[in-house]
């Protein structure tokens, strides 16, 4: 199996709020480092990572819908008549009433971006894209969506568009997925709901699982114990100590049971009170990087 | 928070995913009911431990009570009622297309249809949409005083307000049907430069599909006047001085844009903001270090700095917050080291919005 940054697509999903835009921006500058020509796509006008990604070499897009569908009819259509079909609504319209639709041409817009010859004229190819996805619900509809799109339209050209998507996001030489989570109970839960649906749904295996956040635990179970004597009150430094070392404990027995359910222990990226910036990314880059 | 939920029939949690919506909703809901209200929550997707602990794990579709003496076991008296449900988007829609329809075969025509087989449980919005449909229904239900959501977790939080009209144009069809009907309006109106136009969506699309769109919309016919009838019920309800909206987040920069973002389009929507509640919020600490050894002396220094520089963090968030959203009701949900995905854990938290 290629390395994670050999793939064409590397997919970077995980429940909300995990920090799925630190990885992928992380997984973005590491690729830079190694002279790849990436860029890191975020979908639905968001831009998360754009700032994560100030003073680097990667390129950011943002793709919507509404862009993807402009661009699939200009490379489908004489140009005259994709104006037509544009300005007229009519595709819109098809494309609102059509369930999934969206996603299909959002998901297709990461696969020319992906293409090793693209079909955006001029348009130069990349080594790597890194989609920052939504979160996993979403994410699995994105990607299923070709899939599914070839299931329901059975000929024609939606048909044989979704299927070339689809044998793209379904082969894992050429397609990689990293789920994102954190050490807490209902991530740690849906990332193993993900590996299992992922596998299910998209014969694919997840290629990486990071866990963000992890806390460090100053104390061992001797020194926590002789500070809980104390009988420190509420807000006192000595709770915020005891405070701590629960916190880590719990953390401890939720990376316990996601290590359990899966075949690769999970990178760790550690908690920063300090929040997240581009330093921050580089230091997750190189931690990354080690471990792919 | 008591007051901003007085005599409120429905209330819908929002925010970005991750900030404890679900934890929230559910405590919300506890507190009503303990207060005497008869109180359904609807919630999206649970973790499993809360599931189990609520009785979510049902599959029925529909709100379950919860055993007062389970409650009970942890101190939480509850004088009104508790109810309960998970959604299960895919059964929720089949149900609605079922109600709908005017006879038992127009609902089989849809729910048979091979787009609808096909696409009905593949569409990522289907959460937002049926956890409208289902909101609307319990919201007229009369077996509840309070109904409780908890809101899907998207990454946009604004899909949600959004929900109602997609609903329409995902089930009307629309202009689409306009153009696909022999008869159709377009067809009528646009006269010989339809036939371009269609020619080139067939190009695009294939004649098959559009094919079997067309006998989708057609099998929909039937239902096409509930339908509207529904989405505009349901956006009668969110904007009733009944309903109110709360807005959860956590004191991190993405959740608080979020919040703020949800908050300005609430606003321009018209939609009641009842209240924002800010979870996993820490507390500067307090007092002196007791005498220990160095290397713990040092090690308890350095926690508590964190801890320090946490809730200074927390602190610039929940004003940033309360200034942003003009909110005067703010709910503030210490972090809480252990689990929150117990009965125990809902107590601690409801004593944190209703008490605090």
């Amino acid at each position: 199996m290629p390395d994670l940054l050999d793939r064409d697509l590397v997919v970077v999903t995980g429940k909300g709020g995990v920090g799925k835009s630190t990885v992928a921006a992380a997984l973005g500058v590491a690729a830079a480092r190694r002279g790849l020509r990436v860029v890191v796509v975020e979908v639905g006008a968001r831009s998360d990572t754009l700032r994560l990604l100030q003073g680097s070499a990667v390129d950011h897009v943002s793709v919507t819908p509404r862009d993807a569908m402009e661009e699939y009819l200009q490379d489908q259509l004489p140009r005259a008549v994709a104006e037509l079909l544009s300005r007229s609504g009519t595709f819109s319209a098809f494309v609102e009433a059509t369930p999934g639709m969206n996603e299909l041409l959002t998901i297709g817009k990461v696969w020319e971006l992906a293409a090793p010859r693209r079909r955006l004229p001029g348009a130069q190819p990349y080594d790597v894209v890194v989609l920052d996805a939504p979160a996993s619900g979403h994410g699995l509809a994105l990607l299923g969506a070709p899939r599914t799109f070839s299931d329901a339209a059975r000929v024609g050209p939606i048909h044989r568009q979704a299927g070339l998507i689809g044998a793209t996001l379904g082969d894992p030489s050429l397609t990689a997925v990293v789920a994102v989570a954190l050490p807490e109970e209902t991530p740690v839960n849906e990332t193993l709901e993900l590996r299992l649906a992922l596998r299910e749904r998209m014969g694919l295996e997840l290629a990486l699982v990071v866990v963000n956040g992890v806390a460090a635990d100053r104390f061992d179970g001797g020194e926590a114990a002789e500070l809980a004597a104390l009988g420190a009150p509420a807000g006192s430094p000595v709770a915020a100590a005891l405070w701590a070392h629960a916190r880590a404990r719990g953390q401890r027995g939720q990376m316990r049971r996601l290590r359990a359910g899966l075949d690769h222990p999970p990178v760790r990226l550690p908690f920063l009170a300090a929040g997240i910036d581009a330093a921050a990314i580089g230091r997750f880059a190189d931690r990354l990087k080690r471990a792919l | 928070m008591i007051t901003a939920l007085a005599g409120k029939r429905v209330v819908i949690c929002a925010g970005a995913g991750g900030v404890g919506k679900t934890t929230t909703a559910a405590a919300v809901a506890l507190g009503l009911a303990a207060d005497g209200a008869r109180v359904a929550v609807v919630t999206i997707d649970p973790a499993r431990r809360l599931a189990n602990a609520l009785g979510l794990d049902s599959l029925e579709n529909e709100p379950l009570r919860v055993d007062a003496h389970r409650l009970a076991g942890h101190g939480v008296e509850v004088s009104g009622e508790l109810w309960a449900m998970t959604l299960d988007p895919k059964r929720t829609f089949d149900e609605l297309i079922a109600h709908l329809a005017p006879d038992e075969q127009s609902a089989r025509d849809v729910l048979d249809n091979r787009i609808y087989a096909q696409l009905s449980g593949a569409v990522a919005g289907s959460q937002e949409y049926t956890a409208m449909a289902k909101l609307y229904e319990l919201a007229r239900d009369g077996r509840f005083d309070v109904v409780v959501l908890d809101t899907p977790p998207s990454r946009n939080a604004l899909d949600f307000l959004d929900a109602p009209d997609r609903l329409a144009g995902f089930l009307e069809g629309r202009a689409l049907r306009a153009f696909l009907a022999p008869t159709g309006l377009a067809a009528r109106v646009v006269g010989r430069g339809t036939s371009v136009v269609l020619g080139a969506l067939s190009r695009v699309t294939g004649v098959e599909l559009l094919d079997d769109l067309s006998a989708f919309f057609g099998s929909l016919g039937g239902l096409l006047a509930g339908f509207s009838e529904r989405v505009a019920g349901v956006k009668q309800l969110l904007t009733d001085p009944a309903t109110t909206f709360l807005i959860v987040a956590s004191p991190q920069r993405e959740p608080v844009e979020e919040a703020i973002y949800f908050g300005e389009k609430l606003r321009a929507a018209g939609m009641p903001f009842g209240g924002l509640i800010v979870n996993r919020v820490h507390d500067h600490t307090r007092g002196h270090l007791p005498a220990l050894r160095a290397p713990l002396a040092a090690k308890v220094v350095a926690a508590a700095a964190e801890m320090d520089s946490l809730a200074q963090r927390d602190a610039a968030a929940i004003a940033r917050l309360q200034l942003a959203l003009a909110a005067d009701v703010v709910a503030v949900v210490p972090h809480l080291a252990g689990s929150v995905h117990d009965i125990d854990g809902l107590a601690a938290v409801r004593r944190h919005l209703f008490c605090g």
